[in-house]
């Protein structure tokens, strides 16, 4: 019995699955059909009833998010798609746009309908031309064939590269023609969002997952997954492994799983280290192998289930070089708006770039340490908070690994034995 | 330069796609970028007119973004991943082999203005590791040899297709008018996935 669950994923390996006639071959634009037929608030409710939870990291349910934009107050409402798809190691929102964007465009009508929006923006970050060409292209499509246009529009708002901006009130404020950064809430999206408008903000995967909910109905839906995080997800399998790419699975599989599926960590080699949902979710190690990858487990387990991104390292790989390259990231796209997560991720990468090169003391991991408890929580966004995360988690499994680059007095690794072409003759 | 009757025209169009007029000053960056190759004095002044902003305002939201230039970048804007995952995989050594092959170093263009070379963050595709980006299209699975001859190929000016993506790699002025929004017509062209893309979905085919 297979483990996997392709719904999202069921038809890419047709050649012309991004096309108009691609999707409607497989029933494409029959659920909007149907939920534009529906009264908006059943359509909501049907969401509720599917367990659908946001796919882009934080797991808030769905359907409760669209319940919250407040009706009847003449107001125009809007519904702004999160593409900007940049937290490290996660990759499936943008094979899933390259792959079917139709799929988006009727999730957003059904969207649309349901909070009543008569505009919806999709915001995809700028680094994916060939992604950008099949949305635009596809949206051009459902115009020609009167899919939109009929009193719901789609836009495409195409991003300039800054991570910052998949924060839903930065995204906004990119939105509207400013720099990206992140605004103090309450007031939420819900109440003033784009435009100071009642705005409700989803990912990807969450919009996309809501035409085969209408057209399979909420049961179908809840009979996937655990208790608490039904349906089916994208989980992307990178890294050190013998076969990386996309699992589509019910909610609850586990690393051992997938990896028995993606044929083991490459050859020779053992696990050492992994994210469950990208670089702002806390490490795990060999020891976490059997925890359910849904919300609530990887949770217990000290982490955040996140985006999914599930990124394998073996024994070859310094974790020290590893938090450090993530830490320099966090750094370069802190937005500068909050003062702990500007200058707190500066301090890191110094004291980080130390130790990496076995200059620094053991004094300096509790230095580390309590910069992050500064960061933690005191600034607008979660960035900092993400900033936080590979170090606690490095520190606290592998805090031997940090001391040996200080006794050693240089990074005891070999760079070259973690590269894919590693005794290739690269 | 200065922006012809077309140009403002297409600007104008570009304004039209939003409620508010200021929320197009992305795309008008990217457009100005696509003129250009990068973002001029003047794309910021015909930014600023068209939108009744001042030039302040336009260049602080020009300056916030890494993906507007201020300087010339090549014909081709090579990105290799040195992000955690794919400097692990192979970026740094990418990374590293590139500057030197190219004689250039971060951020700086060949003295043919062929190539430029830029250090970048996960770009979506890690299941692909080591990715090299050029013009925002995907060079999946690379190599320090594959990298190299992808760059030789761009300076004898006959540049390999992308992995995923057109059959025939744009040049930068051309990518930066389909990030403006407008359409090039190529979005038929390319695989509709890869073999990662994919690999679930075969095994499931297969029973596993």
């Amino acid at each position: 019995m297979t483990k996997l669950a392709p719904v999202l994923s069921a038809h890419w390996d047709e050649k012309d699955s991004f096309t108009l006639e691609g999707y409607k071959r497989h029933g494409g634009y029959t659920a909007s059909a149907k939920a534009l037929a529906m009264d908006p608030d059943a359509v909501i409710q049907l969401v509720k009833d599917s367990g659908l939870r946001g796919r882009g990291g934080a797991g808030f349910p769905t359907g409760m998010k669209w319940g919250f934009i407040p009706q009847g107050d003449n107001k125009d409402h809007y519904l702004v798609v999160n593409a900007d798809e940049s937290e490290p190691g996660t990759c499936k929102d943008t094979p899933l746009l390259m792959a079917n964007p139709h799929v988006l465009i009727e999730g957003c009508i059904i969207a649309c309908h349901a909070i009543r929006a008569k505009h919806a923006f999709i915001y995809i970050r700028g680094e994916v031309t060939h992604v950008v060409r099949r949305v635009n292209q596809a949206i051009a499509d459902a115009y020609a064939a009167g899919i939109l246009g009929n009193g719901i529009d789609v836009v495409l708002h195409i991003g300039a590269g800054a991570y910052i901006c998949g924060e839903e009130t930065a995204l906004l404020d990119s939105l509207e023609g400013f720099r990206g950064q992140p605004r103090l809430r309450p007031p939420f999206p819900a109440i003033a969002g784009l435009y100071a408008r009642p705005t409700v903000v989803n990912n990807v995967e969450s919009i996309a997952s809501v035409p085969a909910i209408i057209k399979n109905g909420a049961e179908w839906y809840q009979s996937m997954g655990t208790e608490k995080s039904k349906g089916t997800t994208l989980y992307s399998l990178s890294g050190h492994v013998v076969n990386p790419g996309q699992f589509e699975a019910p909610l609850g599989i586990t690393l051992r799983e997938i990896l028995d599926l993606a044929g083991g960590v490459r050859p020779g080699h053992k696990l050492k280290f992994w994210t469950p949902g990208g670089s702002s979710t806390p490490l795990f190690t060999d020891a976490h192998l059997d925890i359910p990858l849904d919300y609530e487990g990887v949770a217990a387990a000290g982490s955040m289930l996140g985006t999914k991104a599930l990124q394998i390292f073996d024994e070859t790989t310094c974790v020290v070089r590893a938090v450090l390259r993530w830490t320099e990231f966090y750094k370069h796209e802190s937005c500068g708006k909050c003062t702990p997560c500007r200058e707190g991720t500066w301090w890191l990468v110094q004291i980080l770039r130390d130790l990496e090169a076995g200059k620094g003391t053991e004094a300096d991991l509790a230095k580390l340490l309590d910069l992050c408890d500064n960061i933690m929580g005191r600034s607008f966004c979660a960035l900092g908070d993400g900033a936080t995360s590979p170090i606690t988690s490095s520190i606290k499994y592998f805090r031997e690994e940090y001391i040996a680059h200080l006794t050693n007095g240089a990074c005891p690794f070999d760079p070259v034995a973690s590269t894919l072409f590693a005794g290739a003759g690269a | 330069m200065a922006y012809s009757q077309e140009d403002v025209q297409i600007m104008e169009s570009i304004i039209k796609r939003y409620p508010r007029p200021r929320s197009a000053i992305m795309p008008l960056l990217h457009y100005v970028q696509s003129k250009a190759g990068y973002v001029t004095n003047e794309g910021i002044e015909a930014i600023a007119k068209i939108l009744q902003l001042e030039a302040a305002e336009v260049t602080a939201v020009s300056t916030f973004y890494t993906q507007y230039k201020p300087t010339p970048v090549g014909e081709y804007h090579v990105g290799v991943c040195t992000n955690t995952l794919c400097a692990v995989m192979g970026g740094d050594a990418i990374f590293a082999s590139l500057k030197d092959h190219l004689g250039i170093e971060n951020d700086e263009v060949t003295a043919d203005g062929k190539v430029s070379l830029e250090h970048i963050e996960c770009n979506a595709a890690c299941d692909y590791a080591p990715v090299v980006m050029a013009n925002w299209e995907f060079y999946d699975n690379q190599t320090v040899e594959s990298a190299k001859d992808l760059v030789d190929s761009m300076r004898a000016g006959n540049p390999k297709p992308p992995t995923r993506g057109p059959n025939k790699l744009v040049t930068w002025k051309e990518a930066s008018a389909v990030l403006a929004g407008l359409n090039d017509g190529l979005a038929h062209e390319g695989v509709q996935a890869g073999e990662p893309t994919l690999l679930g979905l075969k095994l499931s085919k297969e029973g596993k």
